[in-house]
């Protein structure tokens, strides 16, 4: 039975849990629901809550196991000198799992009995047949390979069996229990409030379990990768040349390079920018321009990356080339450290102006009046008080923005080019650690071999270079609001 | 003690401004002017950005077309002449391309039109000219033997020629075209056969290979999007709403409550694509999801999206005044009644209007999902929800990157298409959105 | 302290520095001065008293135009010093404030050392032509504001590192170091202790040698103690104006006898 049936049954069983629960409730209180100790809809949530609960937690734990399990049952079938040469344990038992998809497949739609799945042989067409329903092999299909399939799949049924039947009896067991326990002295309320409240809990956990998902899932990967190349030549490798065929180099530093400079003329577009935009519309536009100018420049934020991605491939690149790279005598290139920091530095405006008006508002209006009663200028009280008061939270402002600049992708993506090089030229196209990221892990992957491997040890290392960046922002931009609460 | 000077250095009258003054004052001006000059770049380059993708995309919704009368001759397409449908199926699309030729020289006949050099006239009807003749002959087979009257698509070139792309000039440099086929494309043009029209296939046709720029649609990916936007409101909103509800009104103050908060403003800040690094390793590699299917997609988006639904929701949680809390409290309620009888449905509009927000970031999130192999190519249509979640599929900021990296230029004006389809879907969220803000913004 | 004020009680031989009239001012739809001409006189403490929100601190930001700063304030009438109209439109606000100095209720050092505080006016009009000059009028202006000995050992630490006390002093020494001629303080020491408040009190009796100083204060103790002239608000009509003596003694009107006494307010 698939899961989804699963859900329905489940889901099925807890509205009849909750409409039994509550009749049952209201008939021991003699059907006058003011003696019950808490409202009958409670004591029906409760049932319902008994019946779902442990069932979808079996469930889900389940889903999770049973391949773990199958997968180490199988791989033990295979005797080591069963593995051809070149291929490895982890390339067979993928080419088993996709085999069983296959037949379950041919088996689904009809094309072929179980018996006729039952009787195929190591020298009929397997891949020929699979074909059929879209399923490409990469070698002929052995005895061994064979074998391990059909234990695959009987061990997939039984265990789906095994999960059908252990999740629904968990159901019903709770539906039960719960049900047989409703009385109307049960402090039915406080049982279900302390069940939602854990429930709650659960959710804002999910935070932590996404930062673990992260951090985990590009460690052991980038343990992987490094078990495979040497740590100190990735950090400090003025190479980056990945080859397919083994032997590449793969040092981060060009790609660094890259992201930093481009990260550099973005700020460098977007402080001034975005700072003197925060200034003017906090200190000097009246009502009227504020309204109208303030959400526009916040449009910017709300258009998506690859907006501005294509923005710098089809418009920007094109003109700084035309314009400045050629005749400059600069480089041919429509991609360029310049597109890409330029297109970013637009992006990044609002990004900045938007904190920076925050943080400045921030600052108390006495400070403003002590410096305009002695008779300074709006201009020279801006610069010399206001903009001072607010340095910290500014500075965090634009860590933060710096912090948004080194993790972008689409834009350096589209505008940026994809050849690491050590330049100082910023007409020249240059690549960031996102751009790699990319195009390491799209395509054709072969998650054993160190190309596709450095993908998790980039993503490890910026997420380690953003996260310093962020929480170094935070801690600075949270003691200045201290400072003026 | 030495003294200031008691009788002031500077004029003794204020009504006039002396040199410095005047000076301070000139700084002052200049300063506002770098405000001023500030705002107006910003502005200036969001009207660029809109203008440029609005100039290079609005094209893509016109499309040229050109009626021809099409011989559905029974030895090529039916040669038993039984009418058996699996005999006539057997005609792959290639053997319709002998029609199509034969239409377009008809046409020439018929029209009288002579131009000197013409070489492969059907060049200039699209590809997808004869799958689409192939579909109707198998749903009509009775007709076969008689002529139909088609609309087909033209190719990527005449129709560029048309919006100015390509010109005799480049014609003449080209593989794809020549200036004679441009010709007979006016000629075609002038006797009213051929016309530029609005082009919904572009909205809901599926996505087209690289011969055939003309027929490229984003049905498959706007459909994508849907899904994922579908499973990111059903889990990022009662998750969100759940950790908010738990951390503003339930959490002790204590150590987990504080890892839990500084986890949620970090991830907050994490590049989108160490997302989808997450979603590869975790939702396809290890739980052994389906590459580019919108399941992994949706997963994916809804951890992204969590801190900002959250955020908001805090926020919109912090905005209900304590005095409401007493008031249930005060009656008998527990807490959890006072919180969800009353406080939740007096955030409601705001956790409504940060959901939207956080939906429309998510909708023009590229990143991840290049990552989770959506950028494959995907000419069929998903299944409806749930098994559709489960098939492949694009999304639509995805489709716009896949154009990009497209060999043929006609696909630059697609993308700059699919972006204003994006941008539509956004403002109307975003409008929606502020609408909700206003109508039930509440001061306490 | 009640015996030096007695000698320095004859304050009529002094000019006027300040002249009111017919001052109106409004703050958006609310009338919040109604009608106040008055003369303010030189090297005179003036105390503008009255019951919370009767517009006496309104009035006073009129003196130098810091209601300019507030959008929907308009302000009609004359006001003058030194017989010149300070609301007319060739005057630079700047330069009005550079003359008319003024110290906030809540003490307001800028996020810098209290050198810079204090060296902040002079640099912004050009005081100092250079380093030496500006050392000077900085410890003038502290020994000035009574605050030296206290801060001269720590010129670069942080103003707002101060107690409340000493912050306002500070302020004061901020004001007093663009030489003005006029200072105007509103509550200058409503946020202070009773012992900084004695320490800012003495402050001002002695600043009056050099400036016309005007105090909005809601403490009518503070007025006795430290004016010689007062005038009295009341919704923001000035009921009554006069010597300082025979204002608290022998009030004219009796909304200012209800309030001296306690009976509003």
């Amino acid at each position: 039975m698939s899961v989804f049936w699963i859900l329905v049954i489940l889901v099925g069983l807890a509205i009849v849990g909750f409409a039994l629960g509550r009749r049952r409730a209201i008939g021991s209180a003699g059907g006058d629901p003011k003696t019950l100790h808490s409202r009958p809809n409670y004591y029906g949530v409760g049932v319902a809550l008994a019946a779902l609960i442990p069932s979808l937690a079996l469930l889900a734990i389940w889903l999770f196991v049973q391949p773990l399990y199958i997968d180490a049952q199988v791989a033990t079938q295979i005797a080591d000198a069963a593995i051809p040469e070149g291929s490895t344990r982890g390339l067979m038992m993928g080419d088993i799992e996709r085999l069983a998809a296959g037949f379950d497949q041919l088996e689904s739609r009809g094309l072929m009995t179980p018996e006729e799945i039952a009787a195929l042989g190591p020298d009929d067409d397997i891949r020929g047949r699979l074909g059929e329903v879209g399923l490409a092999l990469g070698s002929n299909v052995s005895a061994e390979t064979l074998d391990a399939a059909r234990t695959f799949r009987s061990l997939s049924a039984t265990g789906g069996i095994l999960m059908t039947v252990a999740v629904l009896l968990a159901g019903a067991a709770g539906f039960a229990i719960n049900l047989a326990r409703v009385h109307h002295s049960k402090r039915a309320r406080n049982q279900v409030e302390s069940v939602i409240l854990a429930l709650l809990l659960a959710a804002a956990c999910i935070a932590i379990l996404t930062t673990a998902g992260i951090v985990l899932s590009m460690l052991f990967e980038s343990i992987n990768f490094f078990r495979q190349y040497p740590i100190t030549e990735f950090f400090f490798g003025l190479q980056w040349a990945p080859n397919f065929r083994g032997n590449s180099d793969l040092g981060i530093i060009p790609l660094l390079w890259g992201t930093l400079y481009i990260s550099l003329i973005a700020l460098l577009v977007a402080v001034p920018i975005g700072l003197f935009s925060a200034i003017y519309l906090s200190e000097y536009a009246g009502r009227r321009m504020r309204a109208i100018a303030k959400p526009l420049i916040e449009v910017l934020a709300g258009i998506p990356t690859i907006v501005y991605g294509l923005f710098a491939l089809l418009v920007v690149g094109p003109m700084l080339r035309d314009y400045f790279a050629q005749p400059l005598g600069l480089g041919n290139s429509g991609s360029s450290v310049m597109t890409a920091g330029l297109v970013m530095g637009i992006m990044l405006i609002p990004f900045v102006s938007s904190l920076s008006d925050d943080i400045i508002s921030a600052v108390p209006q006495s400070m403003r009046d002590g410096s305009l009663g002695l008779g300074a200028t709006k201009a020279e009280t801006i610069r010399q008080v206001v903009v001072p008061a607010a340095l910290p939270g500014i500075v965090g402002a634009i860590l933060l923005a710096a912090s948004r600049a080194i993790g972008e992708t689409m834009i350096v993506v589209l505008g940026a080019g994809a050849a690491a090089r050590l330049s100082l030229n910023p007409f020249e196209a240059m690549t960031t650690v996102t751009v790699k990221i990319v195009s390491q892990l799209t395509g054709d992957t072969n998650f054993a071999s160190p190309e596709t491997l450095v993908a998790f040890a980039l993503g490890l290392t910026l997420f380690v270079i953003t996260l310093g960046l962020n929480v170094f922002a935070l801690f600075i931009v949270r003691r200045y609001r201290e400072q003026y609460d | 003690m030495t003294a200031i000077p008691d009788t002031p250095s500077r004029p003794s009258s204020i009504l006039e401004a002396d040199a410095r003054t005047r000076k301070r004052n000139a700084a002052e001006k200049r300063f506002r002017m770098y405000g001023l000059g500030a705002i107006f770049v910003g502005l200036t380059a969001l009207v660029l950005l809109l203008t440029s993708i609005l100039m290079q995309g609005l094209p893509a919704f016109q499309q040229s077309y050109v009626t021809l009368e099409v011989p559905l001759l029974e030895d090529t397409l039916d040669p038993s002449g039984e009418r058996n449908i699996d005999d006539i199926a057997g005609v792959i699309s290639f053997g319709y391309n002998g029609l199509i030729e034969q239409a377009v020289e008809d046409a020439i006949e018929t029209q009288g039109i002579e131009i000197e050099g013409l070489d492969d006239p059907a060049e200039i009807v699209s590809n997808q000219a004869a799958a689409q003749v192939r579909r109707f002959v198998l749903a009509n087979p009775e007709r076969i033997g008689t002529s139909e009257t088609f609309r087909f698509l033209t190719t990527s070139r005449v129709d560029q020629y048309y919006k100015g792309q390509v010109t005799m000039a480049s014609a003449e440099r080209d593989s794809q075209i020549s200036p004679q086929q441009l010709q007979l494309a006016e000629a075609l043009a002038e006797a009213g056969l051929l016309e530029q029209s609005f082009n919904w296939n572009f909205v809901t046709q599926p996505d087209a290979s690289d011969q055939r720029p003309e027929a490229a649609g984003l049905g498959v990916a706007i459909l994508g999007s849907a899904y994922m936007m579908l499973i990111v409101l059903c889990l990022a909103l009662p998750i969100g709403v759940a950790a908010s509800i738990y951390l503003e009104e339930f959490a002790p103050t204590n150590r987990i409550t504080d890892i839990i908060e500084v986890n949620i403003s970090n991830l907050a800040a994490v590049p989108s694509i160490v997302f989808g690094i997450l979603g590869l390793a975790i939702f396809i590699n290890f739980a052994g999801l389906p590459q580019s299917a919108p399941i992994v997609g949706g997963l994916v988006l809804t951890l992204m999206t969590l801190p900002t639904i959250i955020i908001s929701t805090r926020a919109s949680l912090k905005s209900v005044p304590p005095s409401i809390r007493d008031a249930a409290l005060g009656v008998g309620a527990s807490k959890m009644q006072a919180v969800f009888h009353h406080v939740l449905p007096l955030a409601g509009p705001g956790i409504l209007t940060g959901t939207i927000i956080g939906l429309a970031q998510a909708l023009g999130e590229t990143a991840p999902l290049l990552l989770i192999g959506m950028v494959a190519f995907v000419t069929e249509y998903p299944d409806a929800p749930p098994e559709g979640f489960f098939d492949p599929a694009t999304a639509l900021p995805v489709q716009v990157y896949n154009w990009t990296q497209r060999a043929d230029p006609a696909f630059a004006e697609r993308a700059s298409g699919a972006i204003i389809v994006l941008l539509v879907f956004l403002a109307i969220m975003n409008i929606t959105a502020i609408l909700l803000r206003r109508r039930f913004e509440r001061r306490w | 302290m009640k015996d030096v004020r007695a000698d320095e009680r004859d304050t009529t031989m002094n000019d006027v520095k300040i002249e009111t009239k017919g001052v109106q001012v409004y703050y958006g739809e609310n009338h919040a001065i109604k009608d106040v001409s008055l003369a303010i006189k030189d090297k005179t403490v003036t105390a503008f008293i009255g019951p919370s929100g009767c517009g006496k601190s309104t009035f006073l930001r009129c003196l130098n135009r810091m209601n300019d700063t507030i959008d929907i304030a308009r302000i009609e009438g004359e006001i003058s010093i030194d017989g010149e109209d300070i609301y007319d439109p060739r005057v630079d606000p700047v330069q009005l404030r550079a003359k008319v100095g003024m110290v906030f209720q809540k003490p307001n050092p800028f996020p810098k050392s209290i050198f810079d505080n204090v060296a902040y006016g002079p640099k912004i009009h050009g005081l100092a032509s250079n380093k030496a000059e500006l050392d000077e009028i900085v410890e003038t202006s502290l020994r000035r504001a009574a605050i030296w000995d206290e801060v001269k050992d720590r010129l670069q630490a942080p103003g707002t590192g101060l107690s409340g006390g000493q912050q306002q002093r500070l302020c004061i020494a901020r004001a007093v170091a663009t030489s003005p001629e006029v200072l105007l303080m509103d509550e200058p020491c409503s946020a202070l202790d009773p012992i900084a408040t004695a320490q800012v009190e003495e402050l001002i009796s002695e600043l009056r040698t050099r400036y016309s100083v005007v105090i909005v204060t809601h403490s009518m103790q503070q007025a006795a103690r430290v004016s010689q002239k007062t005038a009295f608000f009341h919704l923001g009509d000035m009921v009554e104006y006069g010597e300082t003596d025979d204002i608290f003694t022998n009030p004219q009107d009796p909304r200012t006898e209800k309030y001296i006494t306690g009976r509003i307010g």
